[in-house]
C-alpha cells in the first residue's frame, strides 16, 4: 500500500472535486448563474405581453448581445409585464428614446429583448424606464385575428 | 424427471443465495458501527475504488457529452431550435446517462476488482485465517469497500455530469458555434434543482449500493477456487449492469411520471 498521507490526499481531493461537481450542477446547471457581463446597470421597460421571454435571455441591439433580462415581474397597479434588464456598463451611451420590442430567435426560437437606439442627446442610466416598446407577437393572436378578418371580409 | 429435478435444485440454490445476500447485506451494515472507529480503512478504500476511477469516469464523460452536443446540434438545427442545445445535453445527463453510464463504468471498473480482491482473499483463506485471530471478515473487508462503493459513487456521477456538460459546452460552442449564453440559460431555465439533478443523486446513489453489494456479496459467496473466482468476477459485472439498467427504469417511472 502506498504512502498513508498520499492515500488520504489523494482522496481529499476526490472528495473535494465530487462535491465541487455537485455544486457545478446546483448552480451554473440547476438555475444559479453568475452574470458574465462585468459591471451593469439595470433598465426597465413596460410590456402589455412578454409571451414566452423568461429571465437569463439576451438583450440585443443591432444582433449584439448588450444585456440579460434580469427579472421579469407584473405591475399590480395595471397589471402590465415589467422586464428589468442588465445592460453591460460599457453600452452606456443608449439614447433615452431608445425602443424595445420582444423578438424571437428564428420561427419557432426562444425570445429575446431587442433594443433599437433612438436619436436623443440624454442617455438611459440605472434605473431608468424604456417608454418605447413593442410587446411580444403571440401566434395564436396573429392567426386567430387573420382568421376572424378573413370571415369578416366574406360576409361583406 | 431429472429435468424438473434441475429446477428444483435451481429454485432452492437460488433462494439460498437471496437469503445469504440478504444475511450479508444484515450484516454487512451491521458491521458499520464498528467501521466508524477505523475509519481510515474507509478511506483507503475510497482511494482503490474512487480516486483509481476517476481517470476512466472522466474521459467517458467528456466524450458523451461531447458526442451529445455533436449529435444534439445536427438534429437541432433541421428545427432551428439549437438554442436547446444546453438544454438537451444538460437533461440527458442529469436524469439518465450520468448515474447510469456511470454505475456501469463502476461496475467494470470498481465492481470486479472487489469481487475478485476479496474472492482471492477467500481462495487464499486469508478471509478463515482472520477468523482464526477472531477478527470478524466482514467488518474488516466488506464493510469499508461497501461504504467506500457507496461513498465514491454520487461523487463519481457528479463529475461525470459535470465533465460531460462541460463537453456539450466545447462541441456545441467553441466548435458549432451556439452562443454561450443561450447555452447555459436554456439549461438553467429548463433544469430543475430538485427535479432532475437531486433525483440523479438518488439515483447514483441507489445504484452504487446495489453495484457494491452485488461486487462485495459475489467475492464473498465465490467458489474459492481460481475458476470460482473468475465466474464471480464475470457475474459481478452482468448481473450489476443488469440490476441498474432494471432499478433505472423502474426509479425513472417513479420519479419522473
Amino acid at each position: 500500500m502506498k504512502n498513508k498521507g498520499i492515500v488520504e490526499f489523494w482522496v481529499g481531493l476526490f472528495v473535494v472535486a465530487g462535491i465541487g461537481a455537485l455544486a457545478f450542477l446546483a448552480f451554473q446547471v440547476g438555475g444559479f448563474s453568475g452574470d458574465d457581463f462585468g459591471d451593469t446597470y439595470q433598465v426597465e421597460a413596460r410590456f402589455s405581453n412578454v409571451g414566452g421571454l423568461t429571465s437569463k435571455a439576451p438583450v440585443n441591439m443591432a444582433g449584439v448581445r448588450i444585456g440579460r433580462v434580469s427579472a421579469i415581474r407584473i405591475d399590480s397597479n395595471n397589471y402590465d409585464a415589467i422586464v428589468e434588464m442588465s445592460i453591460d456598463q460599457r453600452y452606456d451611451n443608449l439614447p433615452i428614446d431608445t425602443s424595445a420590442s420582444i423578438l424571437t430567435q428564428g420561427l419557432l426560437g426562444s425570445q429575446f429583448v431587442g433594443l433599437e437606439p433612438g436619436g436623443d442627446d440624454l442617455y438611459l442610466e440605472d434605473g431608468d424606464e424604456i417608454t418605447l416598446t413593442q410587446s411580444a407577437v403571440v401566434l395564436e393572436q396573429l392567426i386567430s385575428q387573420m382568421l376572424f378578418s378573413k370571415a369578416e371580409g366574406d360576409e361583406q | 424427471m431429472s429435468a424438473i429435478r434441475d429446477l428444483g435444485a435451481w429454485t432452492l440454490n437460488s433462494i439460498a443465495r437471496w437469503g445469504r445476500a440478504g444475511i450479508f447485506l444484515a450484516r454487512t451494515l451491521a458491521g458499520f458501527a464498528w467501521i466508524l472507529r477505523r475509519f481510515g480503512l474507509v478511506i483507503q478504500q475510497v482511494f482503490s475504488v474512487g480516486v483509481r476511477t476517476l481517470v476512466i469516469i472522466v474521459v467517458s464523460g467528456l466524450f458523451v457529452g461531447m458526442v451529445l452536443g455533436l449529435q444534439g446540434y445536427n438534429t437541432l438545427v433541421d428545427f432551428g431550435a439549437e438554442t436547446s442545445l444546453g438544454l438537451l445535453v444538460a437533461l440527458t445527463l442529469t436524469r439518465e446517462l450520468g448515474p447510469v453510464l456511470t454505475a456501469l463504468l463502476f461496475a467494470g471498473r470498481a465492481g470486479s476488482a472487489l469481487t475478485a480482491e476479496i474472492g482471492l482473499m477467500k481462495a487464499t483463506e486469508q478471509l478463515a485465517a482472520m477468523e482464526m485471530m477472531a477478527v470478524d471478515p466482514i467488518n474488516r473487508v466488506v464493510a469499508p469497500r461497501f461504504l467506500a462503493g457507496f461513498i465514491a459513487m454520487p461523487l463519481l456521477a457528479a463529475l461525470f455530469t459535470a465533465v460531460g456538460v462541460y463537453g456539450g459546452y466545447l462541441v456545441g460552442v467553441s466548435l458549432l458555434g451556439v452562443d454561450a449564453g443561450v447555452y447555459w440559460s436554456g439549461m438553467q431555465e429548463g433544469v430543475d434543482l430538485y427535479e432532475d439533478i437531486f433525483n440523479g443523486v438518488i439515483k447514483s446513489l441507489v445504484f452504487g449500493f446495489v453495484v457494491t453489494w452485488i461486487a462485495v456479496f459475489e467475492g464473498y459467496d465465490a467458489v474459492p477456487t481460481s475458476e470460482g473466482v473468475s465466474r464471480a468476477t464475470t457475474r459481478t459485472v452482468v448481473n450489476a449492469s443488469l440490476s441498474v439498467l432494471a432499478l433505472d427504469f423502474i426509479l425513472t417511472s417513479l420519479m419522473f411520471d
